[in-house]
């Protein structure tokens, strides 16, 4: 007979994180109702959590960039980045971060996942084109706007990365499956797994291509309302309102 | 030889100092909370192994409390003004660009050179940490580079630095917490619980029915764990080996890498995995929190449709 009480612990993420409670609260209620659970005693709880936690620190690692990366803004790298993107005529949000999209994939297929991200490269420099190519697209921003901009930056950096680094054979992932088929008696090839990761990298692209492709289109419609042209405005009034529900 | 720990001394004095930083700061009323909780950031990365599996433990129930409790505070640490960056901006010009590369053309060479030329035969980095240690030699180099041609105060580094990880803030620690979530899932057998009832549901005899199954499977375990690689041994166990491979004959290569690829469509649709979903909605100062993950899920979807396709075509032809 299975025991489903441990799945008491991923109800309480899921009702915490609705509620909206802390989630450094959450995660911590959950692990230790999920140890006693388990049977352990809370002493071995908290140590389970704390081995865990030790264990993970890599994670914390990549931080080390936060002081190059505030020094360079304290120098106006923001304000350059978005002025290298106004000068570049046929510079749009949606082209800029399908070509980001782009060297993130090919960088992550060759095993060069870590060498761009969210601290590394999206908040210096790629978030700030991105804006600076929709102020020009758009005129004036709303604060919905910025952050719509903002977000498809930080999505284009993780569906480049999730799409690209398995095409790489020697990846975390790639090993896990690995072993995982090896239990059971599949002794595959790292270079075979990584082959069949291509198809599903080519879809990522084109499915989020078009979508960036479409924010352009969403992003210059608002520009033509803001302008003004009544003639125009009443015929995309229906689109309008429903892009704004969204 | 150079291993993570010396990174982990880095990143740890960099908290500890951080830390510092933050006591002294009389501008934020919750000065000592911040200082508290990236003091206690540095303690794990310095100390983390001395301390004892208790001794963490108690650490990380620290960290939550000061996080959960409101006891963290937004600081506001000396900084140039939007105007000053904008003359330095236009004074300096594009060769701004060149420092901020110095990161990743450090990381991006220095693992080619030696994963690639017989430097990497001489065995003085951590095996499979290469990237990580070019990270850290990047940062210095950058700082080394900035010092010697814009001569900002000698302080700057920290203080700016802090002024990014209080925007951020607990968000910071969150996914570490995450992963230590997910063990002790693991050890109280969530998985095999998933992996039950995932199988109540199939069909029989229905090939279709069950990729989709376990795609589904994949993705919204994946959403619950908040990471691919918790779910896929669990789904390879209860749908992916038992019936996909050996009952239906599909070709395992197939069925075991289009399956993680199916759960990294949940990564992108769920606030567990928050270092990819709810860091950067802190990093990039963001009104909405899931603001990212919005964005996402219209990606999520067709690419998840795409892979329970690929494999229900490509595995068993």
């Amino acid at each position: 007979m299975i025991n489903y009480w441990p799945l008491l612990g991923i109800a309480l993420v899921v009702i915490g994180f609705a509620l909206k409670y802390n989630p450094m609260l959450v995660v911590t209620v959950s692990a230790i109702v999920t140890g006693l659970i388990a049977g352990m005693d809370p002493v071995q709880v908290i140590s389970t959590f704390g081995k865990a936690f030790n264990d993970n620190r890599i994670i914390a690692i990549v931080w080390i960039v936060l002081p190059v990366i505030g020094l360079l803004e304290r120098f106006g790298l923001q304000q350059r980045a978005a002025a290298l993107i106004r000068s570049l005529r046929n510079a749009t949000t949606g082209r800029l971060l399908i070509l980001y999209l782009l060297y993130r994939q090919v960088t992550a297929a060759i095993g060069l996942h870590s060498t761009a991200g969210h601290p590394q490269t999206v908040r210096p420099l790629v978030a700030p084109m991105a804006l600076a190519a929709a102020e020009k697209q758009h005129g004036e921003l709303t604060e919905a706007e910025v952050d719509t901009v903002k977000s498809y930056s930080a999505a284009t950096d993780n569906v480049g990365l999730f799409f690209g680094e398995d095409i790489f054979f020697a990846i975390g992932s790639i090993v896990l499956i690995q072993q995982t088929l090896f239990t059971y008696g599949y002794n595959l090839a790292p270079l075979e797994l990584a082959f069949w990761a291509i198809p599903s990298a080519i879809a990522a692209f084109f499915i989020h291509s078009a979508r960036l492709l479409l924010l352009d289109r969403k992003l210059s419609v608002g520009a033509e309302r803001s302008r003004g042209t009544s003639a125009r405005a009443s015929l995309d009034f229906a689109r309008d309102e429903r892009s704004d529900d969204q | 030889m150079i291993t993570l720990h010396w990174l982990y001394a880095l990143a740890g004095a960099m908290f500890a100092a951080f830390a510092l930083l933050s006591a002294l700061d009389r501008s934020n009323a919750k000065r000592f909370g911040n200082a508290a909780f990236w003091g206690l950031m540095a303690l794990s990365l310095l100390a983390g192994d001395l301390i004892g599996d208790l001794g963490n433990g108690l650490l990380v129930l620290g960290l939550a409390g000061l996080a959960g409790f409101g006891f963290l505070g937004r600081s506001s640490p000396p900084t140039t003004s939007v105007e000053e960056r904008q003359r330095w901006s236009e004074k300096l010009g594009n060769k701004l660009f060149l420092p901020a590369l110095i990161i990743p053309v450090t990381a991006l060479f220095g693992t080619l050179l030696y994963n690639y030329t017989p430097l990497g035969g001489a065995g003085w980095i951590e095996p499979k940490r290469e990237t990580y240690v070019f990270l850290g030699f990047g940062v210095l180099l950058a700082l080394a580079a900035i010092f010697a041609w814009l001569r900002p105060p000698a302080i700057a580094p920290l203080q700016e630095g802090r002024r990014l990880i209080d925007a951020i803030g607990w968000a910071a620690v969150l996914p570490q917490m995450l992963a230590s979530l997910g063990v002790l899932f693991a050890v109280a057998g969530v998985g095999d619980a998933i992996g039950a009832l995932t199988r109540t549901i199939i069909p029989e005899g229905s090939v279709f029915l069950t990729v989709v199954v376990f795609g589904l499977g994949m993705a919204i375990f994946t959403m619950v764990m908040g990471n691919a690689f918790a779910a896929f041994p669990v789904m390879a166990a209860a749908i992916g080996v038992p019936l996909l491979i050996q009952g239906y004959d599909g070709n395992p290569a197939v069925i075991g890498a289009v399956g993680m690829l199916a759960g990294f469509c949940g990564t992108l649709m769920t606030p567990m995995a928050a270092n990819f979903n709810l860091v950067p909605a802190a990093l990039l100062e963001m009104k909405d929190q899931y603001g990212v993950i919005r964005a996402q899920i219209a990606t999520a979807l067709p690419l998840l449709a795409f892979n329970i396709l690929i494999i229900y075509f490509m595995a068993f032809r």
